[in-house]
């Protein structure tokens, strides 16, 4: 089971989830057909508010839950409904879950001891899995002797020490202070380049999952809304939930009128009418995120701009940016985040009730349908 | 803080200990909860038959005590009863326990107010509902020691392993479910996780079930009164027939041997919850 990581790489994805449903209780879909792929190598995030189905979907992963509808492939068998134990996969608890009665030494033996691995190799494996996450000196320790990030690396060297295919994570960096969060998205990244093992974490913080992940699967209400890359994910977003779900954005309601090859034109109120690239339909909004918008005091001449006169309201200064409420005569202030690009302070000053000319290139400007 | 000498500072809000309604109340039950039972204690000292004035010290009745052979022997028949019901008690508790906590199945809340029915029903119906049970079934007896104490070991098994199982099923609850599905993922089989992970986690919950067992066991009168026979006296129930004759200092060292065993192993009982509720709240 543990030699499964070194099997020759094909094209072929480790992780294939084929329609999966899970109903819990004959009533709650806690997933929804789920259809995803997880490519050799990936470092994959699961993204989403809390109760859409992404832990539903890891446990289901692990072998904890089984589907109600669907098959869960990995590395070409059917796990569908393979107990966790016989699994080729190892996961990271939200609680770490080291246990508290064995040094650490032994806690990160506890997996190949149950493959019945020989005595010389396990102690090699679990010396070698605790320099990785630098715990090599505290291999006696008990866990109650360690802070949270040490009985972390613990978890991770004793789920890594089995060399699955496929390591899950759930919220791993959740119960940890800020800046060991950061320094461990750092040590997660780096590990995972080092041992080569695909990693899916499960987190719900959007921060989190774009600076690891190679690509994210977006999850709402048990349906995943998008997988792409982070920038993908980012700068286009396929729908209002995923725009509004990763970082800020202005939302414009208005409708599309007119539907050409890749464009479409929209009509929205205080904006008038803009043909732009798109294909949504019916509904729309009219989308941007507030570091692509511009302040000027003048009317822009460029034809390629969107541009609205805007009153200052609320401001927030955060140093290396401000944030600036405009208001432009529609229900939703639009927002701003100005870079402060000098020392002149009367410059970067915003006051409360001062009018503007606020503009945002066409290009930069998202057509978001339902 | 003499409760004579005056503090000369005011009472504070707090100083709830200074105050004369607390110290009065304090006092009140402690008084009629230890008088009678120090009275017990310092009488098995008294140099004299008759258990009423005092004599003088000696410690006379500890040792005739020793070599009354038919106490020795009640006290024996205690010991072992106490010793096989805390085994069985301490397994069927545990076993009792760990399906609750871990299983969901129809009639659940059913099972667990079953449970604790000898935790509530009157002593007496116990002792009545045994005697007539063995009776009926026609229970051998006259067997060879120590299976001539079978009934009586039944009988306490009976009542006793309920109160081993709520102290075992209290423990279970501090348990992070999530130590059992990771030992699962890193290959343990259902049995392993139970071995490896559950019961070290239940161990001060098993000593603890396992001490209180113990002392119901040993202290038991009314139960093991109705279950027992002339061959199969108790040390409860021989310090009863004692003192049916008169209530000699000798009866009081028994009565007060069978106190501090008790205490003893209370207190041990005691210290392994209390290690429980702290491992509990530190851990997740």
């Amino acid at each position: 089971m543990s030699d499964t990581a070194t099997a020759p790489s094909t094209g072929e994805p480790i992780i294939q989830i084929k329609n999966v449903s899970k109903i819990f209780g004959g009533t709650v879909k806690a997933v929804d057909e789920v259809n995803l792929e997880v490519q050799r190598g990936e470092f994959f995030a699961l993204l989403g508010p809390s109760g859409c189905g992404k832990t539903t979907l890891l446990r289901m992963l692990a072998g904890f839950e089984v589907p109600t509808h669907g098959q869960v492939i990995i590395d070409g068998h059917d796990m569908s409904t393979v107990a966790p134990n016989k699994r080729p996969i190892n996961m990271v608890f939200q609680s770490y879950a080291v246990f508290p009665h064995m040094s650490v030494e032994q806690n990160v033996a506890y997996g190949l001891k149950m493959d019945r691995r020989p005595a010389k190799e396990i102690r090699e494996r679990v010396a070698e899995a605790l320099d990785l996450v630098k715990l090599g000196h505290l291999g006696k320790r008990m866990p109650d002797e360690m802070s949270g990030g040490q009985r972390q690396r613990v978890a991770l060297a004793r789920a890594l020490v089995k060399r699955p295919s496929v390591l899950l994570l759930d919220e791993p960096l959740s119960a940890l202070d800020a800046k060991l969060r950061e320094a461990m998205q750092m040590e997660l990244v780096r590990l995972q380049k080092t041992v080569g093992i695909t990693f899916v974490i499960v987190t719900h913080d959007q921060s989190e999952a774009l600076s690891m992940a190679n690509r994210i699967a977006v999850m709402n209400a048990g349906t995943v809304q998008q997988v792409a890359p982070p920038t993908t994910l980012y700068e286009a977003p396929a729908n209002r939930f995923v725009a509004d779900f990763i970082g800020k954005i202005n939302m414009i309601e208005g409708d599309a009128v007119k539907a050409g090859e890749g464009e479409v034109t929209v009509t929205a109120p205080g904006i008038g009418e803009v043909t732009l690239a798109g294909t949504a339909t019916g509904k729309v909004a009219l989308a941007v995120r507030p570091e692509k918008i511009f302040v000027a005091d003048n009317e822009p001449a460029d034809p390629n701009v969107i541009k609205v006169k805007g009153k200052v309201g609320e401001v927030a200064y955060f140093g290396s940016y401000s944030n600036v409420f405009f208001d432009i005569g529609l229900a939703q202030p639009l927002q701003a985040d100005i870079s402060n690009v000098t020392t002149d302070v009367e410059e970067i000053t915003f006051t409360a009730g001062e009018e503007y000319w606020v503009y945002w290139r066409k290009a930069d400007t998202l057509v978001l349908g339902d | 803080m003499s409760i004579f000498k005056r503090n000369p500072d005011p009472i504070g809000p707090l100083d709830y200990s200074r105050r004369f309604s607390l110290r009065f109340t304090v006092g009140l039950t402690l008084f009629f909860l230890y008088a009678p039972i120090v009275g017990l204690i310092v009488f098995s000292f008294n140099d004299s038959r008759r258990n009423v004035v005092w004599r003088g010290f000696t410690t006379d009745y500890y040792v005739k005590l020793f070599n009354n052979d038919a106490l020795m022997l009640a006290f024996g028949n205690s010991l072992t009863i106490a010793l096989f019901t805390t085994l069985f008690s301490t397994v069927l508790g545990a076993l009792t326990a760990y399906v609750l906590w871990r299983y969901r199945f129809p009639g659940k809340a059913i099972y667990e107010g079953g449970m604790a029915l000898p935790i509530v029903i009157p002593e007496i119906c116990m002792g009545v509902a045994m005697m007539v049970f063995f009776a009926r079934i026609g229970w051998p007896s006259g067997m060879i020691w120590p299976f001539n104490l079978s009934a009586i070991t039944i009988a306490h098994i009976a009542f006793s392993f309920p109160f081993a199982a709520i102290v075992i099923r209290a423990r279970l609850e501090s348990f992070n479910p999530e130590l059992a599905e990771c030992a699962r993922d890193l290959g343990a089989s259902e049995f392993r996780v139970f071995r490896d992970v559950v019961v070290p986690h239940m161990k001060p919950g098993l000593i603890a079930g396992a001490l209180l067992a113990f002392t119901l066991s040993l202290d038991d009168f009314v139960i093991t009164f109705f279950t027992s026979g002339p061959d199969t006296v108790t040390f409860p129930v021989k310090i009863y027939s004692m003192v049916r004759f008169s209530v000699t200092p000798e009866v009081n060292a028994a009565s007060t041997v069978l106190i501090l065993l008790t205490l003893v192993v209370t207190a041990f009982a005691l210290r392994m919850q209390n290690r429980n509720n702290m491992l509990g709240s530190s851990g997740h």
